[in-house]
């Protein structure tokens, strides 16, 4: 009776919050979708409207996204740049996340610190410190592509251990020990039992880290070496403020296409795999695991 | 797994090794040229390895600057900025997340993923937005120039510098309130309210006590990122006026030939967010004990 009473009382009390929440989604949505539209403006303005066209997409020969050299350069930089880093990353934050779980004695705390301290280290202070290790330390590394490798692995790979971690504890122990009690060693039991069911946390890995990497702004920034290693934000940041044309908005457009397709193609999958694989399954559980969030 | 067998020291020491060299390692060097020596003739920094041989005496001038000379502006106003916008985004965030978690019914997957969108809208395309929206001609200047409103958003303005760091770092705010009020266990506030508590007591007596290890944490989270931003101020303001202690750190490590003072401030900063961190951890680790209890 009790229950029937407050889920109703709850139902009526939903309308004020219901504005709230739609306010939100239009004040966090409208602006980025203005400025999508404005990428197909016909005039060279990013703010008054002079009708459509593709423009700066396509047909303009010089300085539309298609024929711009420096903005092609861009777009190659920040896609090798998150793919390599995704790859250098993955695996080196799956056997980390496995260790950090299963270390014990002395040297465990170190490495629990260690893997805990760049998630609550702002990324101005990761980039900073990186750039004067690599222009002062370890200067064998030259400023560029190899330091944004670098330090992109660097910030990212606690955050792959998260997801990692997260996985291998709603894995449990279970199934490995049922591998060695069957007579696997401890190593058959990792490969062939616990690494197959890693596997959707490797899949949000690889769409988290590469959504991040290509997003990046301050560690990339600070070690860049100029037009060689600008990759798509360094190149918005550097003309918001100029009197650059509405292919602005196309470049940041594109950049919101590959992050939401990697997005899509990395839900997709988990999903797939969840529903072939028996377990919970559905958009929902695929979010958590990219969002890095129970549900 | 009583006892740790080697194979499982191999796994981690890869990542351990690179978080060794590449994040520990450079937090000392950072300390080895904030305090190094400065060449005499080309002012460049030339850090001190060993630490026996540290000097002080930049430093000095640096923290007491920060506390009651010329860079006491940029602290001051790093952490009005920081405060406001973390009140503003409690206050717009927490209504979003506890919708969210509690009333979003059959629709809330679509609002979930609604409120995910901007997460993966990249940082600089949401100022980029604005920039264009809050420019002279731009549609938003325009509409408050209708309602007699004239005012330059985009030079110096602290207003726009503020809701600009609540615009970029809200959705980072929203997600972990969200994960927080969904697992609170919500027949707790049906009895308080079954026992007489008028809804407005029960959230006050109830849903905030429960929640309040979660809220911090997520509040921690994102004063973090935006103690050390620089780019949205660069992006909105481009003003002096409205600098922060980021800015700071970028001007003198890649726009000056004193990157001393930059790997100070850099540490400055770095002490000033251990004392957010210390309470950040504190909390996660007590929030963990009762979840576990």
């Amino acid at each position: 009776m009790t229950l029937v009473a407050s889920q109703s009382q709850r139902r009526a009390r939903t309308s004020p919050l219901v504005f709230v929440i739609w306010a939100y989604i239009i004040w966090s949505l409208v602006p980025v979708i203005i400025a999508v539209i404005y990428s197909f403006n016909n005039g060279r303005s990013r703010t008054v409207w002079q009708g459509f066209s593709l423009r700066w997409w396509f047909t303009d020969p010089n300085a539309s996204l298609w024929h711009d050299d420096s903005m092609r350069n861009a777009i190659f930089n920040s896609l090798v740049l998150s793919i390599a880093t995704m790859l250098v990353v993955t695996p080196l934050g799956i056997t980390l996340a496995i260790g950090a779980q299963r270390i014990r004695g002395r040297g465990s705390n170190v490495v629990q610190g260690l893997t805990a301290a760049p998630l609550i280290t702002p990324e101005i202070v990761v980039g900073a410190a990186l750039l004067i290790t690599f222009t002062r330390l370890f200067t064998a590394v030259p400023l560029g592509f190899t330091a944004q490798l670098l330090g992109n692995v660097t910030f990212s790979l606690s955050s792959v251990v998260v997801i990692v971690r997260a996985r291998l504890v709603s894995i449990g122990s279970s199934f490995e020990e049922a591998a060695r009690d069957l007579g696997a060693s401890r190593w058959q039991a990792l490969r062939f039992v616990l690494l197959p069911m890693l596997w959707p946390s490797v899949m949000a890995s690889l769409v988290v880290v590469f959504a991040t990497v290509i997003d990046d702004f301050v560690i990339t920034s600070f070690l860049s070496s100029g037009v060689n290693s600008e990759t798509v934000p360094l190149r918005i940041y550097s003309s918001v403020r100029g009197g650059a044309t509405p292919a602005l908005n196309a470049l940041a457009t594109l950049l919101v296409i590959t992050s939401f397709t990697a997005l899509v193609i990395g839900l997709f999958g988990l999903s797939t795999w969840r529903k072939r694989h028996g377990e919970r399954g559905g958009l929902r559980a695929a979010l958590a695991d990219v969002t890095q969030m129970e549900s | 797994m009583d006892k740790s067998p080697r194979l499982w020291t191999g796994f981690a020491f890869p990542g351990t090794a690179w978080l060794l060299a590449l994040f520990a390692v450079p937090f000392y060097a950072v300390a080895c040229v904030a305090f190094g020596s400065i060449d005499p003739i080309f002012r460049d920094a030339v850090p001190r390895w060993n630490p026996l041989t540290w000097d002080f005496s930049e430093s000095k001038i640096i923290f007491s600057s920060l506390i009651n000379g010329p860079l006491q502006g940029v602290a001051i106003r790093t952490i009005i900025y920081v405060v406001c916008a973390m009140l503003l985004s409690f206050l717009i965030g927490f209504p979003v997340a506890y919708f969210l978690a509690r009333h979003a019914g059959k629709r809330k997957l679509m609002y979930l993923v609604l409120i995910i969108l901007p997460f993966w809208v990249n940082y600089l395309m949401r100022m980029l937005a604005w920039v264009n929206l809050l420019s002279p001609s731009g549609l938003f200047s325009r509409f408050m120039n209708i309602l007699g409103v004239h005012y330059n958003w985009l030079d110096g303005s602290p207003i726009t510098v503020t809701l600009g760091l609540v615009y970029g770092y809200i959705p980072f705010l929203i997600l972990p309130l969200y994960a927080t009020l969904e697992r609170l266990d919500w027949r707790l506030i049906d009895a308080a309210r079954d026992l007489g508590a008028n809804s407005r007591q029960a959230f006050r007596l109830v849903t905030v006590p429960m929640s309040k290890p979660g809220l911090f944490a997520a509040g921690v989270l994102i004063a973090l990122p935006m103690s050390g931003d620089y780019y949205t101020n660069d992006l909105l303001s481009r003003s002096p006026s409205t600098e922060m202690l980021g800015n700071q750190i970028d001007f003198f490590l890649n726009a000056s030939t004193q990157p001393q003072r930059g790997a100070l401030l850099v540490l400055a900063l770095s002490i000033f967010l251990l004392i957010f961190m210390s309470f950040y951890l504190r909390s996660t680790r007590q929030h963990a004990r009762e979840t576990t209890r």
